[in-house]
């Protein structure tokens, strides 16, 4: 079976300045796949790379989705191939109303996969149905894209897009970041309703503390651009334990 | 010239959607600007003795202005060349005026211009509750709702009509808000205008419509010198909207409005403008240089006046919708999004002169930016010695989408009053990488994202027209960020 994921020897850099140094990652339909690593090991740039941001050069390297070349796409081409990423800082976007907003994401991708728009009502209805899965306010699809949103809100309300647009690929970016042990509840239980045998995840973390809720097939260390280690979901634990010392001594990596 | 040719390489230009010419037979005068001209539109209109004696001092003058060249008004941030006033014609009428009794009289060829345009003259106007006062070129061809306003004691007609019917209440307003001295325009306005509206809201009545009126520029050549008047008596209501298009034009056409408001005591205005002239194509050839005087007096006590303006057409925008402030708390609104793009040039804002005591007045400007266009907000505020406690709040916001083209502010303050309290605040922003990058990553093109971010960055005052204006100025705006950027 083709691979939903496939990065091999992956490099990248921003302004000159090498990030990713060789990423090889494999993630198959129905996997969810951990990827952990201190500050500053390239977890962000990996989730920015597959989402084709501009800023970032691939160097080398290919990205596989559904075994065709990723980089060769645009950013809405990929979002509209069912490529998702929950962003880490979600972007506000003043005066723009959430259901002006959802209604464009989700037609703009139905038309893609040659299904009928959604009329207003239909988009009510899914709305409704899928704000349940993370507790949003309903009140928060009248507001402006994340716009006065507290930081718990900005990151139920990606999850909330995640159910939204129905991705097949999902890419969460330090998305326990600034949440307390509730909403980091809420949030996994809205990301866990979402798992399904069609759909793969990919968790960038810098805390196992998600993992208790989110529970992975896989976790991958990241260490100075590369993954350096993995296994399954007890190497999040081992790390929680000992931190990310240990590794890069096994990787030959002067400790930080 | 082909005209079937170069209406399609027209439209491939510039997606001007209302670039065409109505061929109606009109009842054109030689170019040129003299006295025999002033009395020959004035004898052309059957006008009364003391309008033309109004007009004649009107021009006399402009011609005083225009004799000095130093006095053409060039404060503006405005690059244009300069206009040959004796190389326009100055009135043009269809030529089959008659005073229609129903629609079914009216040219038919008119009315196909309406519907091309989407102006529902038709019965669908007491469905949407707007009563239209339509003008093609300078006559109004078609006053509908008259009787059921008339039934309330609202006159909304044309001013010619007002002219031949309310001559004292003309008599009384006309002037005296802009008077013909007041600007270079607003004084070959006085001298030449053609025709217009004119609305009068009696004591403590609510009008219950939004009264509009469409311009529309038509015969090749000539100018568009439209007069408004609006006077709203104590304790009333009105909300008026204007919205215009031109059709296309090789040479530029010089338009110079004037729009007077009067509210007296306890009385509200809330005036809307769409302009959508033709901006001129690519090259920024043949569009409306626009120059046009609109100011309103708050003159009884507790009164207010509001004006929401979108601003996508003309080649040359100079326009600086105005409230004078003189009864005590009386409140004066300006609302604006101005859109330029390609070559167009833009010098709008506002002034708020605060007289009486306890005025307050609030601004809220969006500029936005595209192609080698530049738009500037002018504006000022301004508070008489003897107004206590006046109070103002402007806010200018630019966007710039793209890199060649320029937002400029211009705010002036003149605070003679300790009392005062004003506050401004201005922002200059391009569209975020960022809000584009979040948007792709959602599924939505970048020119969507344009769009989804501009309308938002206007949303709060496009919100405060009247719905169904809203609609069309979203789309309207929508329309004219498609290929202005990419």
């Amino acid at each position: 079976m083709t691979p939903l994921l496939q990065i091999n020897n992956l490099k990248a850099s921003v302004e000159d300045m090498a990030i990713l140094k060789g990423v090889d990652l494999t993630v198959n339909a129905g996997e969810v796949h951990a990827i952990m690593g201190p500050n500053g090991s390239g977890k962000s740039t990996l989730a920015a790379v597959l989402a084709g941001r501009e800023d970032y050069e691939v160097e080398d390297g290919t990205v596989l989705y559904r075994g065709e070349d990723l980089l060769e796409l645009e950013v809405d081409e990929r979002a509209r191939e069912g490529v998702f990423l929950a962003f880490q800082y979600p972007v506000e976007l003043p005066g723009v109303s959430m259901m002006n907003f959802l209604k464009q994401a989700v037609n703009s991708i139905r038309e893609h996969r040659g299904q009928e728009p959604l009329n207003a009502a239909g988009l009510l209805k899914l709305t409704r149905e899928k704000a349940a899965l993370v507790n949003l306010d309903p009140s928060l699809k009248k507001r402006s894209v994340n716009e006065g949103f507290s930081g718990g809100e900005k990151k139920r309300n990606e999850i909330f897009q995640l159910a939204m647009l129905e991705p097949t690929l999902a890419i969460l970016d330090e998305t326990d970041s600034g949440l307390d042990i509730d909403a980091l509840r809420t949030v996994a239980d809205g990301v866990n309703s979402l798992r399904s045998p069609d759909r793969g995840f990919v968790v960038i973390t810098h805390y196992q503390r998600l993992l208790d809720y989110i529970v992975p097939d896989f976790v991958h260390v990241m260490v100075d651009g590369r993954i350096v280690k993995s296994g399954g979901k007890e190497l999040a634990l081992d790390l929680e334990e000992k931190g990310y010392d240990w590794i890069r001594e096994e990787n030959g990596a002067v400790p930080a | 010239m082909n005209t079937d040719t170069q209406y399609l390489h027209d439209v491939a230009d510039s997606d001007y959607e209302h670039g065409w010419v109505t061929e109606i037979e009109a009842d054109t005068i030689p170019k040129g600007l003299n006295e025999g001209i002033i009395r020959l539109i004035s004898s052309k209109k059957d006008e009364p003795e003391w309008l033309l004696a109004w007009r004649l001092r009107a021009f006399r003058h402009w011609q005083s202005l225009a004799a000095e060249t130093d006095k053409y008004p060039r404060w503006a941030h405005l690059d244009y060349p300069d206009i040959d006033y004796q190389d326009i014609s100055y009135y043009s009428a269809p030529s089959s005026k008659p005073k229609y009794e129903s629609l079914d009289e009216v040219d038919p060829e008119l009315l196909r211009t309406f519907e091309r345009l989407g102006i529902p003259l038709e019965e669908q106007k007491r469905l949407t509750g707007v009563a239209v006062d339509a003008v093609i070129d300078s006559v109004s061809v078609g006053t509908t709702f008259k009787e059921e306003l008339a039934r309330q004691g609202i006159i909304f007609c044309s001013f010619s009509e007002a002219v031949e019917h309310h001559p004292e209440l003309v008599k009384k307003y006309m002037g005296s808000v802009v008077p013909y001295t007041d600007n270079f325009y607003a004084a070959l306005n006085s001298a030449v205008f053609s025709d217009g509206s004119f609305c009068y809201i009696p004591k403590g009545v609510r009008c219950p419509m939004e009264l509009s009126t469409y311009f529309r520029i038509n015969e090749a050549g000539t100018g568009q010198f439209e007069r408004t008047l609006i006077v709203a008596d104590e304790g009333s209501y009105v909300s008026y909207l204007e919205g215009c298009t031109a059709p296309q034009r090789d040479e530029n056409q010089l338009h110079a409005a004037v729009v007077e408001i009067i509210a007296h005591k306890d009385a509200e205005v809330k005036y809307s403008t769409i302009q959508n002239w033709y901006p001129g194509n690519a090259e920024g050839k043949g569009g409306v240089f626009n120059f046009v005087t609109k100011r309103g007096i708050c003159d009884g006590d507790r009164s207010k006046i509001s004006w929401t303006q979108l601003e996508t057409g003309s080649s040359i925008t100079w326009k600086y919708p105005s409230v004078i402030l003189k009864g005590n708390d009386s409140i004066g609104e300006f609302y604006s999004v101005a859109f330029t793009k390609g070559r167009q040039q833009a010098d709008t804002g506002t002034k708020m002169i605060h007289i009486g005591n306890n005025t307050s007045s609030t601004i809220i400007s969006k500029g936005i930016s595209a192609g080698r266009s530049n738009n500037s907000y002018r504006g000022l505020v301004k508070v008489n010695k003897g107004a206590k406690n006046a109070r103002n709040f402007s806010q200018c916001d630019s966007m710039l989408l793209g890199d060649r083209c320029g937002a400029h502010t211009f705010p002036y303050l003149e605070i003679n009053n300790p009392t005062a309290q004003v506050e401004h605040e201005a922002t200059t922003s391009k569209v975020g990488e960022d809000q584009i990058f979040y948007c792709n990553q959602r599924g939505i093109s970048e020119q969507d994202a344009i769009k989804l971010i501009v309308s938002g960055f206007c949303q709060e005052i496009l919100a405060m027209l009247p719905m169904e204006f809203a609609v069309e100025a979203r789309k309207l705006l929508a329309i004219e960020l498609e290929g202005s950027v990419g």
